[in-house]
């Protein structure tokens, strides 16, 4: 090839030449297949929702084509109001109950000797791969009226009738927890795994005690653990339905439960989207703000 | 962290912890072996209730759905987020950010907010629920888990190493088969051993993409929560419970001798 | 063979767009020629366009403008596996799911070489970089020093007509590295192909090389041997960046066809030298004198011993001495806030303190005029 043939720009490049001369090609090429597929699946019915929720019911539950802003009016009137308060509620309250509880246990994690750590993580690990409608049945035989906690507590006379735990917040609230403590602990491990031994031992030689090394060192390095152990926490917990279904029986309705009731039971599509694009709206919202914070770290790769 | 060993207190509060976690596990499989029906107070102990199990004509064939649909699932989500992830890893090309954004959104939205929006979906274009939308409703997810997996583990590539095999004589197809690949299959499988798991246990997408016909084991393990309160539940359970822990143990002893 | 020149750059230049929307030059219309059989080094700081020109051989970048001619075959976009080149890379990039038979054998399993040939060409290979027992081990078992070894038998096994070396000892601690020099100029005599050879490191580059080109942002500056290089530097960024040197800054009062005359800046005063690039009259430049080539004598009046010929005399005043053992590292105070650097060898076996030079001792520094270099500021 001489130089005079390279200078002109070839008219017809084959396909295959292409793809291998030009890495933005090859790398459209790579993408394609995903960025089709989750555009059809995903955000084409996210559209789809969006519109629904500005449509009407009819009478037998089929979708009238009329523009109806009602819909979203009606989740922050006095029932649903009330329903999403207690939503956002639960999942404050499931957030920060695993935090408590699963803080110290992330803490000695850390702390224990290497073969300690793997034997308690694989610990940690295996219930999180069993499917959690069985460990939610579990809790379901141990709270219920005469089951396995009250044969306990009335065996050792502790109390005197059953508690009738089940069916009640409070069994909501053990529920989220026992489900979501695993990752808060995860994030969180791997967040104090990470401070080194030499800081602490800075901080002792500059004067400081035990306790307020933790506060002032230990604690804030951990706070990317805290802000991904949330984010795997709280969002998910604001969808919840199962966990309010199995053990909080008809009284305890979370978002979630609206959601799903609209669409199967109701048959309201157009109120239950509006539902859902407000759960959307509420965790985009909160991700962007806590990930902008955070920068996405790899605590979320646990 | 720290070389000292930690606090009692720490120690005590960490394995009460972890019975909390155990407890609940260790009660469903004892009353597997719960003579009583009604699995209310132990009367005996029998192994009726998994022979019951076994003959479950309802379980096998939810057993049998749910494992074609993981196997179907893993197989093609893992092709489509490796290469997706390989993408956004090496390459520039335009709209660069949004399909990083793509990527994201299934891993950040509820679970019910997207189930409903695949059921609206599936609606809309007059496709009928069933074991296919269960399946393409699980590639959906897995996606963006196998492409987050397969990225972090990208991160030390050294790109030097495909250049060498060019340099060598290999063309690009050929690179990708003999080096690149080879060299990240333990991301991949990361990857694939995520999705199978996640597809394994889905419960709620599932529910709204699976129409009247088609049952998955979650689902069944659900319906019989609701209303077939016997210990065959528990035995499911034990037996779940149980493979769960030989497929971590061997993967945990796997690991260690490795390294 | 279809030429008697290996490489060749016919104004090749490279350029680089930047995330932030300009470009920058990486190389800047080089040509130069390699020829069969040579030890080519390119030599440079980081940056400064040496590994690019290396990657634009092997084909892993095209230039933007210019042809790359490859054994009398321009290369064009001609993909690497297409090329009769083969590289060493700095970091090795040895496969580390393949055993060290593999890595090696991978290239000519690309060749279709059959299975018997792929053994005793491997082992042949193996032998050579001396690392015969290693074969079925993995490339994370062997030392750093073995890994390069491997790299080289990999690219060497392939017998390709250039080999190209991307700073290949960069990651060696000092010892090795000097042996592993040795030992890669004596492999390349042994093999006789083309090797050539890009790093930063000068004295690496002087102690291989048949042929150096100095390369600084982009451009090729000074292409020849070590001593070329060395002794006519051609600016003053070549004779900055071999070995050690002093310069003195002036402007150019007198020219003849061997003897420039320069006024120097801030001394007022004149010196003599010789020129190795552009000059004319007025034009500024850089006086080169290398510390081991001055000679000192006490400033006592006395004629200085060893005269050779005429040379430039300059004087000042001794600040610091450093007694090395071979030679005396004296830097001494020129007056108006300049400092020159003279190497004395210390070829007179003696205790005497007098034989040696201290702070504040008046000195003399006598230069040959044909020690002298009189650079241009900067060349095109």
């Amino acid at each position: 090839m001489t130089s005079a043939q390279e200078s002109e720009k070839p008219a017809k490049k084959s396909l295959g030449r292409t793809l291998r001369e030009n890495r933005v090609a090859q790398g459209l090429l790579l993408i394609a297949p995903a960025d089709l597929y989750l555009f059809l699946l995903i955000v084409l019915p996210l559209l789809m929702v969006a519109g629904l929720s500005f449509l009407s019911r009819g009478e037998y539950g089929q979708i009238v084509y009329k523009f109806n802003p009602g819909n979203y009016a009606r989740l922050f009137d006095a029932i649903y109001g009330k329903i999403m308060i207690f939503s956002i509620g639960v999942g404050v309250g499931t957030t920060v109950l695993c935090l408590l509880i699963g803080y110290p246990v992330a803490y000695y994690l850390a702390r224990a000797s290497a073969r300690t750590r793997s034997l308690l993580l694989f610990l940690i690990l295996l219930p999180f791969w069993t499917n959690f409608i069985i460990r939610i049945y579990a809790w379901m035989m141990i709270l219920r009226s005469g089951g396995f906690l009250d044969s306990i507590l009335m065996g050792l006379r502790i109390t005197k009738g059953p508690l009738n735990l089940l069916y009640t917040p409070t069994a909501v609230m053990i529920g989220m927890v026992y489900e979501f403590l695993p990752f808060m602990v995860l994030p969180l491990y791997t967040s104090l795994e990470k401070v080194e031994n030499s800081l602490l031992e800075a901080a002792a030689d500059l004067g400081a005690p035990p306790w307020r090394a933790f506060l002032r060192v230990t604690l804030p390095l951990s706070v990317p653990g805290m802000i991904a152990g949330t984010i795997l926490t709280f969002i998910p917990s604001m969808g919840m339905f199962v966990v309010s279904n199995l053990l909080g029986g008809a009284k305890t309705i979370l978002i979630g439960n609206v959601i799903q009731n609209q669409f199967l039971t109701a048959r309201d599509w157009p109120f239950g989207a509006a539902a859902s694009m407000v759960l959307m709206l509420l965790t985009m919202i909160f991700t962007l703000y806590y990930t902008r914070k955070a920068g996405f770290g790899e605590e979320l790769l646990v | 962290m720290s070389e000292k060993k930690p606090a009692l207190w720490l120690r005590v509060y960490t394995f009460f912890a972890y019975l909390f976690i155990y407890v609940p596990i260790l009660v469903l499989i004892i009353f597997s072996f719960n003579s009583q029906k009604l699995n209310i107070h132990w009367e005996g102990f029998t192994l009726d209730w998994y022979k019951v199990l076994f003959q479950d004509q309802q379980i096998l064939l939810a057993t049998r759905n749910t494992l074609m649909i993981a196997a179907i699932a893993t197989l093609v989500s893992t092709v489509i987020g490796t290469i997706a992830a390989l993408a956004m890893q090496r390459y520039h090309f335009p709209l660069y950010s949004t399909s990083e954004t793509l990527m994201y959104i299934p891993i950040v939205i509820p679970e019910v907010v997207m189930g409903i929006s695949l059921l609206v979906f599936f609606v809309l274009i007059h496709f009928t629920l069933g074991l296919v939308t269960i399946t393409l409703s699980h590639i959906a997810f897995d996606i963006p888990f196998v492409a987050l997996v397969v990225r972090a583990r990208l991160h030390g590539y050294d790109n030097a190493i495909d250049e060498a095999a060019m340099d060598l004589g290999a063309n690009e197809l050929t690179t990708f088969w003999r080096v690149t690949l080879p060299t990240i299959l333990p991301g991949v499988l990361s990857g694939a051993m995520l999705a199978l798991t996640l597809s394994l246990d889905d419960y709620v997408i599932t529910y709204f993409t699976a129409g009247p016909g088609s049952t998955t084991l979650p689902l069944r393990v659900y319906s019989m929560v609701r209303f077939v309160v016997t210990p065959e539940i528990n035995a499911l359970s034990a037996l779940w419970v149980l493979i769960v822990f030989v497929i971590l143990a061997i993967g945990q002893i796997a690991q260690s001798r490795r390294a | 063979m279809k030429s008697d020149l290996a490489v060749e750059f016919h104004n090749v230049a490279k350029i680089f767009p930047t995330p932030e929307g300009s470009t920058v030059t990486a190389v800047d219309h080089v040509s130069l020629e390699i020829k069969h059989g040579e030890f080519f080094s390119f030599l440079g700081p980081s940056g400064c366009g040496k590994t690019t020109s290396l990657r634009m051989m092997a084909g892993f970048e095209w230039p933007t403008s210019g042809e790359v001619i490859i054994n009398g075959k321009e290369m064009g976009r001609t993909p690497p596996y297409q090329r009769p080149v083969n590289t060493v890379f700095q970091s090795y990039a040895l496969f580390q799911h393949m055993t060290v038979f593999q890595n090696i054998s991978f290239g000519l399993e690309m060749e279709k070489v059959p299975k018997a040939e792929i053994n005793r060409r491997v082992g042949e290979a193996l032998e050579m970089v001396k690392l015969g027992s290693m074969g079925r081990r993995k490339p994370k078992q062997l030392s750093g020093g073995q890994q390069q070894r491997i790299a080289l038998a990999r690219a060497l096994v392939k017998r390709p007509e250039v080999l190209l070396l991307d700073e290949p000892l960069g990651a060696l601690d000092l010892k090795l590295r000097k042996e592993m020099q040795l030992e890669l100029k004596a492999l390349q005599e042994q093999v006789g192909i083309t090797f050539i050879y890009v790093t930063h490191d000068q004295e690496e580059a002087l102690t291989m090389s048949d042929r150096i080109a100095v390369m600084n942002r982009g451009k090729a500056l000074q292409i020849g041997g070590a001593v070329e290089i060395y002794e006519r530097p051609n600016c003053r960024f070549v004779a900055d960046f071999i070995g050690e040197t002093n310069f003195l800054t002036g402007v150019v009062k007198e020219l003849t066809k061997d003897r420039v005359t320069v006024l120097l800046n801030t001394l007022d005063q004149e010196i003599s030298g010789i020129s190795q690039g552009e000059l004319s009259l007025g034009k500024a430049v850089a006086v080169s004198i290398r510390p081991e080539k001055v000679r000192l004598a006490d400033d006592d009046g006395k004629e200085i011993r060893d005269l050779h010929g005429t040379g430039n005399l300059l004087h000042g005043k001794v600040v610091t001495t450093a007694y090395i053992g071979s030679d005396t590292r004296v830097l001494i105070d020129l007056g108006g806030n300049l400092r020159m650097r003279a190497w004395e060898q210390n070829s007179i076996s003696t205790l005497d303190p007098n034989a040696y030079y201290s702070a504040g001792d008046a000195v003399r520094i006598f230069i040959p005029i044909e020690n002298t270099l009189v650079l241009p500021e900067d060349v095109s």
